[in-house]
């Protein structure tokens, strides 16, 4: 199981607590990831990335063990840490307030 | 005796306003959806239990909310896991894609760009069924739900009403009113700012530009300009549609032919200038606007917050003001911050971006903050209810 971190409003939003867990079947990459997410909560759909584009939304980011994940393809692979549960992938929304 | 339940969006959640019968105690219930902006919310005429709202975030995009229950319990209507394998896809309420090529619109510098959904302003639920609702957004276009809000579909035709010249103003392009006219089910007029009114008569199948005698000389040099015109409000009384009364950026006017022309009724206002307009729920030549200064400073002139009414039709305004603080007031009243109930008496309510919602029990006669200190309003509607 991959653990989740959801930021604040994605929390409520999804009425889960400060972490969830996903199976991914398959390769475990960011957009693997995402996948298993979105389709185990899907009122997170569109709020994470776009719905046509499938693209991040500029003021979400993605971390994994410390690393900023953000700007890589959705294909990269996750690190051991996080296949195997001893980390959990963060997506964070960015601090953009002013 | 019958009670009224007011909606107000703002900019960090959602409140719900319900009163006792004579309106002297109101119970605010709220933030609902808190640190989420809250455009609007509208319950349906048919099901008064049932509200759709418009939560959105400049992190997390557009979400769909709905409440069968009057607000006291909310969901994203299609926001369950899939009950089974195979079952159709979820995930569906908060996708808003436009239909066929996306196309371009005129830009700021003139150029031509892509439409890109952002958010939607405006929710307006069907007049006789409540699982059908339409959402007016931005870039502009207007969506229909015919499922409760759970998927949408974009009425694709209104872009191609000379689409491609409509140019954003300083606030966005966005589908901010919807009015369905309760004569003819078949026919919508929606209003987009810095693009004008538009019309279908065939349920939004096609849609034309109704602006014919608005005039915009500093915006839009041409007197003839189809599209453009920047159109704050519209607004109708029920029983006569094809009479509408409008807020442009500048100037308030009226059409008697459903938007085949429109003339001036700004006559003695202090300033034409202002976003909101409603009309008094029992006499439909009875308007009411807010002026505010003009279009670099967003608040009343003087710093008094006055509320004006005209009873003739238009051109004779006057200063609605007991109530209302009358120094040192300088908020604005959105343009789908006003909204009238239908009791007796007419009750009008109004948000501003000072967090306050004022609201009249006496056709605007006298004011009282119904509740103060919100984040900016948004939105304001009102429901009357048995």
């Amino acid at each position: 199981m991959i653990r989740v971190v959801l930021p604040y409003h994605l929390r409520n939003l999804a009425r889960v607590g400060d972490e969830v867990q996903v199976e991914v079947g398959g390769p475990v990459t960011i957009g693997s990831v995402l996948d298993a997410l979105e389709a185990r909560y899907p009122a997170l759909q569109g709020t994470i990335r776009d719905h046509g584009t499938l693209c991040r939304r500029p003021f979400v980011r993605f971390f994994a063990c410390k690393e900023d994940l953000s700007l890589e393809p959705a294909e990269t692979p996750l690190p051991d840490a996080i296949i195997n549960g001893r980390e959990p992938f963060m997506i964070v929304g960015a601090m953009a307030g002013g | 005796m019958s009670s009224v339940r007011v909606l107000v969006g703002t900019r960090k959640g959602a409140f719900i306003l319900n009163a006792d019968g004579p309106q002297q105690n109101w119970e605010v219930s709220g933030p609902h959806f808190a640190g989420w902006e809250m455009y609007h919310l509208k319950g349906s005429p048919v099901d008064p239990n049932r509200i759709y709202a418009s939560q959105t975030s400049g992190w997390f995009g557009q979400v769909i909310q709905r409440s069968d229950d009057g607000g006291k319990t909310w969901m994203t209507p299609d926001g369950m896991p899939a009950p089974a394998p195979g079952a159709p896809p979820a995930g569906r309420s908060n996708r808003f894609l436009y239909q066929g090529e996306v196309g371009t619109h005129k830009w700021y510098d003139g150029t031509q760009h892509p439409w890109e959904f952002k958010r939607v302003w405006h929710l307006e639920p069907s007049l006789t069924d409540p699982e059908t609702v339409y959402a007016g957004v931005e870039d502009a276009a207007i969506f229909k739900s015919v499922d409760g809000g759970k998927s949408w579909a974009e009425l694709p035709s209104l872009r191609a009403a000379k689409g491609h010249l409509w140019q954003p103003g300083a606030g966005g392009m966005a589908v901010h009113t919807i009015l369905l006219d309760p004569k003819n089910p078949q026919r919508i007029f929606i209003a987009i700012s810095a693009a004008g009114v538009f019309r279908t008569d065939d349920g939004g199948a096609t849609w034309q530009p109704i602006n014919k005698g608005l005039k915009s000389p500093y915006e839009l040099p041409d007197p003839d300009a189809e599209v453009g015109h920047c159109v704050h409000r519209i607004a109708f009384h029920p029983s006569r549609p094809d009479t509408l009364f409008m807020q442009k950026h500048w100037d308030v006017m009226r059409t008697d032919n459903a938007g085949d022309e429109w003339r001036e009724i700004s006559g003695n206002l202090p300033t034409d200038f202002g976003f909101p307009i409603d009309v008094h729920a029992h006499d439909p030549d009875t308007s009411y606007v807010v002026p505010i200064k003009n279009d670099s400073e967003h608040f009343p002139p003087d710093g008094k917050l006055r509320v004006y009414r005209s009873k003739t039709g238009g051109d004779e305004w006057e200063p609605l003001t007991q109530g209302l603080p009358q120094e040192n007031c300088y908020v604005n009243v959105l343009r789908d911050a006003m909204a009238v109930d239908s009791l007796d008496e007419c009750g009008i309510y109004f948000g501003t971006t000072g967090g306050q919602v004022y609201a009249s029990t006496n056709s605007g006669d006298s004011w009282k903050a119904i509740v103060r200190d919100l984040p900016a309003v948004l939105s304001v509607e009102v429901q009357t209810l048995p």
